[in-house]
């Protein structure tokens, strides 16, 4: 190897002195048993973003991709340019989605570890990213979720019952049992197939959207991915395309700080924001208090205005936390301060706003208190009248010849001998 | 036009008028058979590298763009993982995209998407959101095209479930099957063999290359048709021994045959998935021994698929063992490709192989 140019050695060290090169790898700030610190973070007061028109060029506004949009301040009250000034009957709307969303979670995670399906995943934290996007689309806006924005599907009024069936795989799950649980489907509420392949949705989003612009529809996509997946390729070339053709499309990247063990510094988070990544492209790029519903629901209904008058497409990216595990499968103490929830700096989502709107007096601890115990109930109800359609491994569950059906319109031959050869090694062993 | 084409769908439209018959070569037919759709059905888009105002680097879409807009016909930027995702995006809204990846041999940064996503979709969602695209590409060597231009990866779609594969080996064929592919529901991987793109190749590479001027599927209604998928074709029917094949390799194949003097019965399977085993169990049975001959790599090459297919359902017909005559399990090579090609030669041998005893 002696002669390889890859190794120089000192004839190509001659008349330099430069130390050895070293690789970064790079290390969150702490690890179990250390103590959580948040004091790296520089985050501004409420209200001190600017709100740029929503017509702006991209170039104009790039500071907005490495500020962070506020709106609640730490006394609760709503400041600043971004303040969308709701009417009580929305922010309680609001409070009540999230309470719904944090308690359904409850429920299914419990399930899960009852053993009455095989998995679930919580959005503890992150309510206000989906549920205040959802409130700013129009219903018929098309969404191109990740796994944890089941808050889309409840802010939308689809039946918890529905799916609890999916996360039961149950005879009553829509999708047939044939997906893992919470890889929800649901056209009616506009809601696109959830894949377990990450960011695979932001493409497809943009070609919705360009689908949509291209036939003078009104209708916008919004997407979601987390920050851990912003590195998948799909992400870049769905940011090339939605620049390109100005496609009216707000992807959304949820940086909660952690794609199961990776902290976000291993998708580039020592370096510059997600946000920051819209810069590049040509793109509106906005970063949001992901903990202040307020300021989400602001920034999409920005981004959205800007889409529909053909303004193109925005990046947010929703600073936030996420409070429990990746899934049941995974164990957050095992890489992770235990401290870090607690500490978090931009507080929970739910007490946010709860806090406005006592600030407001239109809300006080006795009647939340209630609402908690009567959404419990609501909840447990549900999971009830699910359960009555089976729960996972209990055979109640779809015929097994439906495994063959929809792998294309019509069964070709090959599938039906299959199907049929199922059936006959069962009835030959007597089952 | 004769027995070469066998679709009932032919002889029906060629009895209507035979004014409304061009000679096309297989490009200006796939030309046509995007034209009669993007006609016919305002959902449908045709998009890709190089796709639009210049019309394709194979001209396949040339003039598209100029009659139905750039709405409908336009350039994508270099990411085929982009062009399929989109692609999915667009069918869920409820278009019918036709995007082209400009070398199969680009295909693969586009798998996950077709493979996850498009393939996946109707079945996830249980019916809620489909992928009817096609996605047309050019596949296969014999142009020099170095490893980068040449491969014939069918294999790896055929082995995914939810996604149908075709490979038309005629301009007649390539208009039917892709109207067809285009009208279906399901995504389908339309497979273009570019090397008979401007004529029939019969495998000797050193002699100068034919036009499709003067051949029978040359002959090509401007209107609409199409040739259902899953139906093969009985490329030259025979008594001798049965040999399946598609793409390139039906015209390499029935030169060889030809010139030999063997009647062998020579099945273009027209379509890999759905397969039409019909046809090819009646006609093993018939003949009671089976070459199989692709360009692609041998080892889990398609042609592995259809050997266990015709073991399973033929085996007591059989008089000699199924023989595959395919590609090698090498890169493509450039200076080598002849060497490389399963050409007359291979062919012959493998022939030989199969009726010596």
């Amino acid at each position: 190897m002696s002669d390889s140019p890859g190794f120089a050695g000192a004839e190509g060290q001659a008349g330099r002195n430069l130390p050895p090169l070293r690789l970064h790898v790079p290390e969150p700030p702490a690890r179990p048993g250390e103590s959580a610190d948040f004091t790296h973070f520089d985050i501004p007061p409420a209200g001190a973003q600017p709100r740029p028109d929503e017509a702006s060029q991209p170039s104009d506004m790039r500071d907005m991709a490495y500020g962070l949009v506020r709106v609640l301040d730490e006394d609760g009250q709503a400041v600043g340019p971004w303040n969308p000034k709701l009417p009580p009957e929305t922010l309680l709307r609001m409070l009540r989605t999230m309470a719904l969303t944090r308690a359904f979670d409850a429920r299914m995670f419990r399930a899960q570890r009852q053993g009455k399906t095989s998995f679930y995943m919580k959005s503890t934290g992150e309510e206000a990213v989906s549920i205040g996007a959802a409130l700013a689309l129009s219903r018929d806006d098309m969404c191109f979720p990740s796994y944890r924005q089941q808050g889309i599907l409840i802010a939308r009024d689809w039946p918890i019952v529905d799916m609890m069936n999916q996360i039961y795989s149950n005879k009553g799950d829509r999708l047939k049992g044939r997906q893992l649980p919470i890889m929800y489907s649901a056209r009616e509420a506009g809601f696109f197939s959830i894949s377990g392949n990450l960011t695979t949705q932001y493409p497809q989003a943009v070609g919705w959207a360009m689908a949509s612009a291209a036939k003078g529809d009104t209708r916008i996509a919004a997407t979601w991915c987390g920050e851990g997946s912003t590195a998948e390729g799909d992400f870049h070339s769905a940011c090339t395309f939605a620049s390109v053709y100005r496609a009216p499309v707000i992807m959304n990247v949820v940086n909660n700080q952690w794609a199961i063990s990776s902290f976000s510094g291993f998708a580039g988070a020592e370096a510059t924001t997600f946000a920051a990544r819209a810069v590049g492209y040509g793109i509106a790029g906005l970063r949001v208090d992901g903990n202040d519903i307020l300021a989400v629901y602001a920034a999409t209904r920005w981004a959205a205005d800007r889409a529909r008058a053909n303004a193109g497409p925005t990046l947010i990216e929703h600073f936030t936390y996420r409070v429990e595990g990746h899934s049941t499968s995974d164990d957050p103490s095992a890489y992770r301060s235990a401290e870090e929830s607690s500490k978090w700096p931009l507080g929970d989502p739910i007490a946010r706003l709860k806090q406005h709107c006592i600030g407001l007096g239109i809300w006080d601890e006795e009647r939340h208190a209630t609402m908690d115990q009567e959404l419990a109930e609501m909840v447990r109800d549900a999971a009830r009248a699910a359960e009555k359609n089976g729960i996972l491994g209990h055979g109640l569950h779809h015929p097994m010849e439906s495994m063959f059906e929809e792998v294309f319109e019509e069964m070709p031959w090959h599938l039906r001998e299959q199907q049929q050869q199922m059936l006959d090694e069962w009835k030959a062993a007597g089952l | 036009m004769s027995e070469a084409i066998e679709s009932k769908v032919v002889s029906e439209t060629l009895t209507q008028a035979r004014d409304d018959v061009a000679q096309m070569n297989m490009i200006q037919a796939i030309n046509s058979a995007m034209d009669v759709m993007m006609e016919r059905d305002p959902s449908v888009v045709v998009m890709g590298e190089d796709v639009g105002y210049f019309g394709g680097v194979f001209r396949a879409t040339a003039g598209l763009q100029q009659k139905y807009g750039k709405n409908r016909v336009f350039d994508t930027p270099i990411t085929e993982c982009g062009i399929i995702g989109v692609a999915v995006g667009m069918g869920a809204y409820g278009l019918r995209p036709v995007p082209e990846i400009q070398f199969a041999d680009y295909i693969y940064p586009a798998l996950d998407q077709l493979v996850s996503e498009a393939a996946r979709l109707r079945y996830r969602s249980a019916g809620e959101f489909i992928a009817p695209m096609t996605v047309r590409s050019p596949f296969g060597g014999g142009i020099f095209g170095g490893q980068t231009h040449s491969q014939s990866p069918e294999g790896i779609f055929t082995h995914v479930s939810g996604v149908k594969t075709v490979i038309p080996s005629t301009p007649y064929d390539a208009k039917g099957l892709l109207i067809a592919a285009i009208e279906d529901n399901d995504p389908t991987i339309f497979f273009e063999p570019k090397r008979i793109y401007n004529g029939p190749f019969d495998g000797h590479y050193d002699t100068p290359a034919k036009s499709w001027a003067g051949h029978e599927a040359a002959q090509v209604p401007t209107g609409y048709y199409r040739i259902p998928l899953g139906k093969a074709r009985i490329a030259r029917a025979g008594e001798a021994l049965t040999i399946l094949c598609y793409g390139t390799m039906v015209h390499v194949v029935e030169n060889t045959v030809a010139a030999l003097g063997i009647d062998a019965e020579i099945v273009d399977l027209r379509s890999l998935v759905p397969l039409d085993i019909d046809t090819i169990e009646a006609s093993v049975k018939k003949t009671g021994r089976c070459l199989i001959v692709h360009e692609a790599t041998r080892t889990s090459g398609f042609g592995a698929e259809l050997l266990s297919l015709v073991q399973e359902r033929c085996f007591y017909y059989l008089e000699a063992p199924i023989e595959r005559c395919t590609g090698f399990d090498t890169p493509y090579p450039h200076s080598l490709e002849w060497a490389y090609f399963p050409g007359p030669v291979r062919i012959r041998e493998a022939i030989n192989k199969i009726l010596k005893d």
